[in-house]
């Protein structure tokens, strides 16, 4: 491997993030308050608690991966579509690196970003409502494979995307409605019968559940199975990277 | 010599069927400028391309300083700085970090007093805090040319480098590659300014449809394919070229006061002598002479049109 390059492609980009400090931290800061002043104040005064837990508790595991998951999607997807849209890729494809490599700096970064704003909403969500967090280990271990696996996806996103139309249509119709519908505001089993079972393909179903368990040991799923679940998915994703690698499809002419 | 780049039948198939290059070979030798010569669309870029790792060549052998450019890619292109054709900046960077970048991309360790040494020989330390947007686009040019030679690189490819470039800063690209070759760095430019070719290279290529038509030695391929033209100056200008000198090739210049002969320098006779005599013999009085060396220009045209109607 060659670090120092990876190292030049991630400060490059985190030097990006850097630039717009306070737009990275204000945004997300909003967002979490608004969806606190909606979801909290208002469904939370008609369901007061979820399995034992108040309801403005209950959406900030949900909240947090909807952040970060959108956030490692767009700055992964963006970070490599922005060089191939204005042409700066040939510095990349000229250099003496591979694509692993590549992965591993624009990747890295995207990640790193997610996770900052997955901790920035955290830190706000406490001063909003009182928060334990009963597996920390297990709460960092989730965040983390989680900015890493769909920073993953978001790349490979960047990567197909011939437009900035496809690069935006993918988490509009998919990751976005999955990501609502796998459980950030409300538990599983608060869905009528048979939408409970349909719910369980949904794969984020399995990521906010074990997030949240490690919160308040609450889960709608096994927490091995939240486990195995997010490894698959970025097993997934390293293999089609590894397929994108040996076959150099889209990036080289 | 030792051959810096050695090519050997580059082939290259784009994705959508067409042929681009059609087994090209060529050897450039350490330390030497070469000049690509051809029309829009003859496989310039796209040679380049595939030497630096931009594109994929389809079939041949290429290496970069005795390393193959596919098998040993990371040798070969440690070895190669590349200044593209299309000014390929990120607007919101600063010249300073963009050039930094580059270095840390070639997996070089951190040096600034080596940056801000090629950002002054290129004038552009004043400008190491601007933004790429807030450059004139010479100043665009020069900071490509800065980012390509941030690793040091052995062999330096500029694909166009002065192409909409004003004629001051046209020279000093010029200066700076003579600077770049005396340091020993290999340069291979393209260009569609002939004299800038004539005035920079050691060796020229020229490229037509994906094939190279020739590679020469400037000089040698200036004086081979070169036309000279006698100018002769007349005492009393003629109305025609007399019928004593029809056997010569001559025209009329200046209102008749300008005879003008052009031959050819490889020529085994340049029939010189005889036109001499034979105006001597027709009471022509000359009053100057002059020669002129056709341009490699004029070389060019020809070239490219032979293989134009070669292929019609
Ligand atoms: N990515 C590509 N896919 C398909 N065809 C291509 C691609 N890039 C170039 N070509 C074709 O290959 C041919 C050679 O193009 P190239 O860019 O190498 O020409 P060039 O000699 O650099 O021309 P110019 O002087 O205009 O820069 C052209 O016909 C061009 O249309
Ligand atoms: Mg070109």
């Amino acid at each position: 491997m060659n670090w120092t390059a990876v190292g030049a492609i991630y400060r490059f980009e985190m030097s990006r993030f850097f630039r717009t400090l306070l737009q990275s931290f204000i945004s997300p800061v909003i967002s979490t308050s608004l969806y606190f002043v909606v979801f909290g104040a208002a469904i939370g005064s008609r369901i007061d608690e979820v399995e034992g837990v108040s309801y403005g508790a209950f959406i900030v595991p949900g909240l947090v991966m909807l952040s970060v998951i959108t956030q490692a999607i767009s700055n992964a997807s963006f970070g490599i579509y922005f060089p191939k849209f204005i042409g700066t890729i040939y510095e990349l494809l000229s250099a003496p690196i591979n694509f692993l490599e590549i992965v591993a700096g624009y990747v890295g970064a995207a990640a790193t970003k997610a996770l900052f704003i997955g901790i920035v909403i955290l830190i706000t969500a406490s001063l909003f409502v009182p928060m334990r967090i009963e597996h920390p280990f297990a709460m960092l271990a989730f965040l983390l494979l989680t900015c890493l696996s769909f920073a993953l996806l978001g790349f490979i996103l960047g990567i197909w995307a011939s437009n900035f139309e496809q690069l935006q249509l993918v988490p509009l119709l998919v990751v976005t409605p999955l990501v609502f519908l796998g459980g950030s505001f409300y538990s599983i089993s608060m869905l009528p019968g048979i939408w409970q079972k349909i719910a369980l393909a949904n794969p984020v179903v399995y990521l906010i559940s074990g997030f949240r368990w490690s919160f308040y040991g609450l889960a709608d799923v096994p927490i091995a199975v939240s486990l195995l679940a997010i490894a698959a998915f970025t097993g997934i994703c390293l293999a089609v990277i590894w397929w994108i690698f040996r076959t150099g499809w889209r990036i080289r002419d | 010599m030792t051959a810096m780049v050695e090519i050997s039948d580059a082939r290259k198939v784009y994705d959508g069927g067409f042929e681009a290059l059609k087994g090209v070979s060529l050897s450039i030798e350490k330390g030497e400028i070469l000049a690509l010569l051809g029309p829009n669309g003859a496989g310039k870029t796209t040679l380049i391309s595939c030497i630096c790792g931009i594109a994929v060549p389809t079939g041949g052998q290429i290496r970069v300083g005795g390393h193959d450019v596919v098998r040993d890619f990371r040798k070969a292109r440690s070895l190669v700085g590349l200044v593209p054709q299309e000014v390929n900046l990120e607007p919101f960077e600063k010249v300073w970090n963009t050039v930094r970048f580059t270095r840390g991309v070639f997996g070089r360790p951190r040096d600034d007093a080596h940056l801000e040494d090629i950002l002054r020989r290129l004038s552009l330390w004043e400008k190491r805090y601007a933004k790429i947007n807030e450059l004139s686009g010479g100043m665009k040019r020069r900071v490509l040319i800065a980012k390509a030679l941030s690793h040091d690189p052995e062999v330096l490819f500029l694909d166009e480098p002065t192409a909409g470039v004003d004629v001051e800063l046209r020279r000093d690209m010029w200066r700076i590659v003579a600077d770049l070759k005396a340091a020993g760095t290999t340069i291979i430019l393209t260009t569609h300014y002939i004299e800038e070719a004539e005035a920079i290279a050691d060796r020229i290529g020229v490229i037509s449809r994906g094939s190279l038509m020739l590679v020469e030695e400037k000089d040698a391929l200036m004086t081979r394919l070169g036309r000279k033209e006698l100018r002769i100056e007349l005492q009393e200008p003629l109305d025609a070229v007399p019928p004593q000198l029809s056997e010569f090739d001559l025209s009329l210049e200046e209102d008749g006061r300008v005879l003008v002969y052009s031959y050819d320098t490889g020529a085994e006779r340049t029939g010189i002598g005889r036109l001499m005599t034979r105006m001597t013999e027709a009471d022509i009085v000359l009053r100057d002479v002059r020669t002129r060396q056709n341009s490699l220009e004029d070389i060019f045209v020809d070239l490219v049109h032979d293989t134009g109607t070669d292929a019609a």
